[in-house]
């Protein structure tokens, strides 16, 4: 993102802080998450922890909106229709569009109408600063696995968000990946955007988390500052968790 | 078996002989087929787009329907449209009965279940992987049939090629609306069956096989343009 536009972001109104209130998701008439009662402030990293079964995919999904809202409240600074496009989504599994690397990152900038020229223009910018500047013309679905994650981050960021939900983005990575994607969400935190993801890895949330939001049997168990979390733990699943204990 | 070689002979001649009855029979039949296509294709495509990212009711029937018209039988079709175009029906007035007008249309309300249909399974597939993503990327509704119909332009020359198919030998409706006049609506399918009633197997076969080179030959010269099957081509 462009100085420009972060400075941009500090002036206009954001669609943080983003407020869950008794928010559930119900799938097939069974509620998988929820209530919820959570607040996505202005700043920071929220990493969302918790064991497979959780709730974690789903939470971000409704915070997202790409899981309907079964009851309750999910209420943001701007009116739905503005606040659908200050947000993005990477998904676990990298969706990837049959298209060049270039073409698929300028995608959601085509979606809002930018010519196709600057479009192009900015998604090379982006390939070059997530390492797919030597990739351009190379279709996507070809790509390694790791290139099709910085893709997706790439595509993601490159509408310049408020918000980017990341649901466990490095899950398949190797380390070396792993830190090559982290290295492109600290520079994103530090332009202003708010990054909320989940994840498995207990030492990624040590190194990237502000905040934490322990999740357990579909509620919120445990959240807070992540030293805090990290340090002390204020319920034994959380506990259990933090030292490597199977939580049932 | 004989008449099989003879039929081959006779093909070879008619085509190295560049017969100037045969390359107007081809060309018509290329022009109504080719014609038929694209307008089927124009609506069948974004039809089967249409039904994958909609939901409503009777949905479910309206695909069932869909797929049952892929075999709609052409000669009810050719009747249909006959009906419709001639004199005293309502479409009378355009003078369009036994013009080659007439028998795209015939091969339009063939084809186009069948390019809707198959299109429909293609992009189902396809809509399937980028459900999450258009939905996250707030793309409209028209956004999503475009992405999908641009993305899946290659596994969509299927339905494409099948539709071709099944136009360049339909005989039937073709035969009825544009009456297999010399010169005028005489197409491969209708020439191939004259001479079989007249009893002229052998150039009959010669036809025939002209017909299945052509048949190939486009099929193999659209794959070509749109570089399917190539190294790191989807």
């Amino acid at each position: 993102m462009l100085q420009s536009e972060t400075a941009q972001k500090t002036v206009h109104n954001t669609i943080l802080p983003l407020t869950l209130t008794g928010a559930i998701a119900k799938i097939r008439g069974k509620t998988i998450v929820g209530p919820i009662n959570l607040t996505i402030g202005p700043q920071g990293f929220t990493i969302v922890m918790g064991p497979n079964g959780s709730g974690k995919t789903t939470l971000l999904r409704l915070m997202h909106g790409l899981q309907r809202i079964s009851g309750g409240t999910v209420t943001c600074g701007l009116p739905d229709a503005q606040a659908r496009v200050r947000q993005s989504y990477v998904f676990q599994t990298p969706i990837m569009m049959r298209r060049i690397v270039v073409d698929s990152i300028a995608y959601p900038l085509r979606l809002r109408g930018v010519d196709k020229k600057t479009a192009r223009t900015k998604a090379t910018d982006w390939a070059e600063r997530v390492g797919l500047g030597h990739a351009l013309d190379r279709p996507a679905p070809v790509l390694s696995g790791g290139e099709k994650q910085k893709l997706s981050l790439a595509r993601a960021l490159i509408s310049g968000p408020d918000i980017l939900f990341l649901d466990e983005p490095c899950a398949n990575l190797d380390g070396r990946a792993t830190r090559e994607i982290e290295t492109i969400l600290r520079q994103a935190q530090a332009e202003g955007t708010r990054l909320v993801m989940a994840t498995h890895d207990m030492g990624q949330a040590r190194r990237l988390a502000s905040d934490v939001v322990f999740m357990y049997g579909g509620c919120v168990h445990e959240t807070g500052p992540a030293t805090a979390f990290f340090s002390g733990p204020t319920t034994p699943q959380a506990a259990a968790f933090i030292s490597g204990d199977i939580v049932e | 078996m004989n008449e099989i070689t003879q039929g081959l002979a006779e093909a070879g001649r008619l085509i190295f002989s560049l017969d100037p009855d045969l390359l107007e029979i081809v060309a018509l039949s290329l022009r109504v087929t080719l014609s038929a296509v694209v307008i089927a294709s124009a609506i069948g495509l974004p039809l089967g787009a249409w039904l994958v990212v909609n939901r409503f009711r009777f949905r479910r029937h309206t695909i069932a329907v869909l797929n049952a018209l892929m075999g709609l039988p052409p000669v009810v079709v050719g009747l249909v449209v006959y009906m419709l175009l001639s004199r005293a029906g309502p479409f009378g007035v355009l003078d369009l009965l036994f013009t080659p007008t007439a028998m795209i249309i015939a091969q339009v309300i063939i084809i186009t279940p069948l390019i809707a249909s198959i299109s429909h399974q293609t992009i189902r597939d396809l809509w399937a992987e980028y459900h999450d993503l258009l939905i996250s990327l707030s793309a409209t509704r028209r956004q999503r049939i475009a992405a999908l119909l641009w993305d899946g332009r290659r596994a969509l020359l299927t339905a494409m090629l099948a539709g071709f198919g099944r136009g360049i030998g339909e005989v039937g409706a073709i035969m009825i609306v544009g009456g297999n006049i010399d010169h005028s609506t005489r197409v491969l399918t209708t020439a191939i069956s004259l001479e079989t009633g007249k009893g002229n197997f052998a150039f009959a076969m010669g036809l025939g096989f002209v017909l299945i080179a052509l048949a190939v030959l486009v099929n193999l010269t659209i794959h070509s343009l749109s570089r399917t099957e190539r190294a790191s081509v989807w």
